[in-house]
C-alpha cells in the first residue's frame, strides 16, 4: 500500500489532520504493519534522483508485502517546510523515515530529537544521532568511470558539466571525473555551469546548450532531469545519464549512466527495524556494494574504451584504484595530495576546492 | 566566430523566452479584464502534458499543440466557473488551480515519463534558412515561436484598436460602470480567462514539444510564476511583455554562457541577475517620469456580482 502525498497537500491538510494524528499516537497503526516514510526533494517522475529513491521504496514494498506500509511525500522544499513534513510523518506513526536530500539534514536532526523512538535515515548528510543514521553512495566512483570514457571519446578536449550547488558531494564528483579524464587526456578542460537548482529541465538544457556552443563535446550533469543529455543528443555530442538509465532520451548520446540503487539498503534497514536490530550508523557504499552501478555502454563507446572503463570500475571495486590518488593539484597549482597518497573519506566529504583543469 | 556564437546565444534566448511570452500575454489579457488568475503554472503544466501525450500518441506535433492549448483552456474554464459564476476568491482559486494542475499533470503524465517524442519541426524555408546570421535567427524556428510574436501583435492591436478590446479594458477598469451601460461583464471576463488559459497551455506545449521535448513532472519549474511577474513588470502592456520575456530569458541564458566562458563572478550572483534586472527595471518605471502610470486595472482581483 502506498500513500502518495504532495508537499502542498501536506500544507493544506496539516490544519485538519494534525490533531487527529497526535491523538492517535505513533503506535496506533503499527500493530498491523511497520510504517516506513520517505521524504523526497523532487517529484517521483523526475526520472533521476527522486525516481531512484522511489524504486528503492517500491523494492521495500515488494519485499515485505503486507508487513510494511510505505508513505512518501514528494516535492518537499529543503528548509522549514521539510521539518514540518518530517514531523508529520513521525507523528503519524512511521517507525522508520528516510529523508533523501542533503538539505533535509538539520530538519531531520531536529525532528529526531523530538521523536527518540522513531528511526531516521538521512541521505548524503554527515551528522548522525542515536536515532539518525546517514547513508550515502560513492557516486564519484561512477564519475571516475565516466571520466575514463570521456577522456577517450572527447575530440575537442572540452567537457561541459551542468552542476547544481557547490556542496562537497558535487565538487567531489567534478574532481573525480576530471582526474580520471586527465589520466587519458592530460589537457582536458572541464567547464562547469551552475544552474542553482536540482531540477529545472529548461535551465539545465540551456546550460548544456551554452557549454556545447563553447566547444564542449561531452556533457556531464549533476542535476536531476534528462534535459542536458537530451540536448547533447540533439546537438550531436555525447553525455552521461544521471541517477537513471536515460537512454530513452539519448539513444546515441548516452555513453553510460551512473545508477543509484538504494533497494538493498532500504530493505535491509527496514528489516533491522522490524527485528529491533536497528542501530545508528554512517555508511558510504559504492560500486563494490552495488549502491552505485553503471548502465550498459552506449554504441559510441568503442571496445578499447569499454575495456578501459571496465578496468577503472574493477580497480575501484577491488580497492586497487582510489579515485583520489596523488599527485593532485588544485586550480592554483598547489599540490593538495602528495604523490601516491590517497584522500581520506573525511577529507572527501568536506571537499571545497577544485583540481587543476576544472573551470568553475 | 564571434558573430556565429552570438547567433547561437540568441537562438537559445528565443527558446527560453517563448514559453514565458505566451503565458504572460495570456495573463495580461486576463488581468486587463479585471481577473487575477494565479493558476498560470498549473495551466502550463496541463498544456505541457496534454500536448506531449497527444503528440506521442498520434505522432502529430500540430495535434499536440492544439491539445495543449485545449487543455489550458479547459483548466481555465474550471477557474472561470469558480471565480466568475460562483464569485469565489480569485487568489485562492488561482493557487488551487496551480496545485491542481501540478497533481493532475503528474497523474496524467505518469505513463509518459521516459517516452521520446519528435520535437516540433523547424520551419525550413528553402534559400532563407541558410543565409548566414539572419537565416537561423529569423527562419530557423518552429511555427510556435512565430505564433508568439504574432500573438503579441494581435493582443496589442486588439486591446488598443478594437471595440472588443476597449470593452475588455472598461470591464477591467470599472466593472460596475461597464455593467450599467449594458456590457456583459461576466461574459467578457469568461472569454478573457479562456484566452489566458489557451495561451498558458500553448506555452506549456512549447515546453514539452520544443524547448525540452520530453515530459517530466513539474517541468515548468516556476515559469508560470515568472510569467505572472512579467505582466506587472510590463505594466500591463503587450510590447513590454515581449521585452520583459526576452530580457528575463536573455539575462538567464547570458549568465549561463558567462559561467561557461569562465567569467570570474560567483555563480550565485549570476543566478540573481535575471531577478535583479527585473526589479531594477520595475523600480525605474515606478520612479521615473512615468510615475504613477503602472496602470494596474482598477478592478483587478475583485469579484463582480451583478446586482440585478
Amino acid at each position: 500500500m502506498t500513500a502518495r502525498v504532495t508537499r502542498r497537500d501536506f500544507v493544506l491538510g496539516t490544519a485538519a489532520t494534525a490533531g487527529a494524528l497526535t491523538v492517535a499516537g505513533p503506535r496506533a497503526f503499527a500493530a498491523e504493519a511497520t510504517k516506513v516514510g520517505f521524504v523526497y526533494v523532487g517529484p517521483v517522475g523526475d526520472f533521476g534522483w527522486t525516481h531512484g529513491h522511489d524504486l528503492g521504496r517500491e523494492a521495500v514494498e515488494h519485499h515485505f508485502g503486507d508487513k510494511v506500509k510505505t508513505t512518501f511525500v514528494e516535492n518537499v522544499a529543503e528548509g522549514p517546510d521539510a521539518e514540518r513534513v518530517i514531523r508529520q510523518l513521525a507523528a503519524g506513526g512511521h517507525e522508520l523515515i528516510f529523508t533523501t536530500s542533503f538539505g533535509f539534514m538539520n530538519p531531520t536532526l531536529r525532528v529526531a530529537k523530538q521523536f527518540p523512538k522513531v528511526k531516521f535515515e538521512h541521505a548524503t548528510g554527515y551528522r548522525t544521532a542515536p536515532n539518525v543514521s546517514v547513508y550515502n553512495a560513492r557516486f564519484h566512483e561512477g564519475r571516475s568511470v565516466c571520466g575514463t570514457i570521456a577522456g577517450h571519446v572527447t575530440k575537442s578536449g572540452i567537457v561541459g558539466y551542468i552542476a547544481s550547488f557547490p556542496i562537497p558531494e558535487v565538487v567531489m564528483g567534478i574532481n573525480a571525473f576530471t582526474l580520471a579524464a586527465q589520466k587519458i587526456r592530460p589537457d582536458i578542460k572541464v567547464k562547469v555551469v551552475w544552474v542553482n537548482s536540482w531540477y529545472d529541465p529548461g535551465k539545465e538544457g540551456d546550460g548544456a546548450k551554452a557549454l556545447i556552443d563553447q566547444g564542449a563535446d561531452i556533457i556531464c550533469q549533476h542535476t536531476d532531469s534528462p534535459a542536458p543529455l537530451q540536448t547533447a543528443e540533439a546537438r550531436g555530442v555525447h553525455g552521461f545519464g544521471q541517477a537513471s538509465d536515460m537512454k530513452a532520451y539519448a539513444p546515441k548520446a548516452q555513453l553510460t549512466a551512473i545508477l543509484d540503487d538504494w533497494s538493498d539498503y532500504y530493505v535491509k534497514r527496514t528489516q533491522d527495524v522490524i527485528d529491533g536490530a536497528w542501530t545508528s550508523q554512517s555508511i558510504w557504499w559504492g560500486l563494490k556494494e552495488g549502491m552505485v552501478k553503471m548502465a550498459a555502454y552506449g554504441d559510441a563507446v568503442p571496445d578499447n574504451v569499454r575495456q578501459a572503463a571496465d578496468a577503472t570500475r574493477d580497480g575501484i571495486v577491488a580497492g586497487t584504484l582510489h579515485p583520489f590518488t596523488g599527485p593532485i593539484k588544485n586550480q592554483a597549482g598547489e599540490v593538495k595530495v602528495a604523490e601516491g597518497a590517497t584522500m581520506s573519506d573525511e577529507d572527501l566529504l568536506k571537499m571545497d576546492w577544485y583540481v587543476a583543469g576544472v573551470e568553475a | 566566430m564571434a558573430v556565429e556564437s552570438t547567433v547561437l546565444v540568441l537562438l537559445t534566448i528565443i527558446g527560453a523566452a517563448t514559453p514565458l511570452l505566451f503565458a504572460a500575454l495570456g495573463e495580461l489579457v486576463v488581468e486587463k479584464s479585471g481577473v487575477l488568475n494565479l493558476g498560470v503554472e498549473g495551466m502550463m503544466l496541463a498544456g505541457a502534458v496534454a500536448a506531449f501525450a497527444v503528440a506521442v500518441t498520434t505522432g502529430s506535433g500540430t495535434l499536440g499543440v492544439l491539445a495543449g492549448t485545449a487543455a489550458g483552456l479547459a483548466t481555465a474554464f474550471v477557474f472561470g466557473v469558480l471565480t466568475l459564476t460562483l464569485a469565489a476568491n480569485q487568489v485562492a482559486t488561482g493557487l488551487a488551480l496551480t496545485i491542481f494542475g501540478i497533481g493532475l499533470s503528474a497523474l496524467a503524465g505518469a505513463g509518459f515519463v521516459g517516452v521520446p517524442v519528435t520535437p516540433l519541426p523547424k520551419l525550413d524555408i528553402p534559400g532563407l534558412s541558410v543565409v548566414p546570421i539572419v537565416g537561423p535567427l529569423l527562419f530557423g524556428h518552429d511555427a510556435v515561436v512565430y505564433l508568439s510574436i504574432v500573438a503579441t501583435v494581435a493582443v496589442a492591436w486588439f486591446l488598443k484598436k478594437t471595440r472588443g478590446g476597449m470593452i475588455l479594458r472598461a470591464v477591467g477598469e470599472s466593472d460596475i460602470s461597464a455593467h450599467s451601460i449594458g456590457y456583459d461583464v461576466i461574459g467578457v471576463r469568461y472569454r478573457a480567462v479562456l484566452f489566458g488559459g489557451a495561451m498558458s497551455g500553448l506555452g506549456g506545449a512549447f515546453l514539452s514539444l520544443s524547448y525540452t521535448p520530453m515530459w517530466v513532472e513539474e517541468m515548468t519549474a516556476g515559469r508560470g510564476w515568472i510569467a505572472l511577474a512579467l505582466v506587472v513588470f510590463a505594466s500591463w502592456r503587450p510590447w513590454r511583455v515581449l521585452a520583459g520575456a526576452y530580457l528575463f530569458g536573455g539575462v538567464t541564458i547570458l549568465q549561463l554562457y558567462a559561467q561557461g566562458a569562465g567569467v570570474g563572478i560567483p555563480a550565485q550572483v549570476m543566478s540573481m541577475l535575471p531577478y535583479l534586472a527585473t526589479i531594477l527595471v520595475l523600480t525605474i518605471i515606478a520612479a521615473g517620469p512615468w510615475k504613477g502610470r503602472l496602470d494596474a486595472p482598477a478592478c483587478l482581483g475583485r469579484p463582480f456580482r451583478p446586482s440585478t
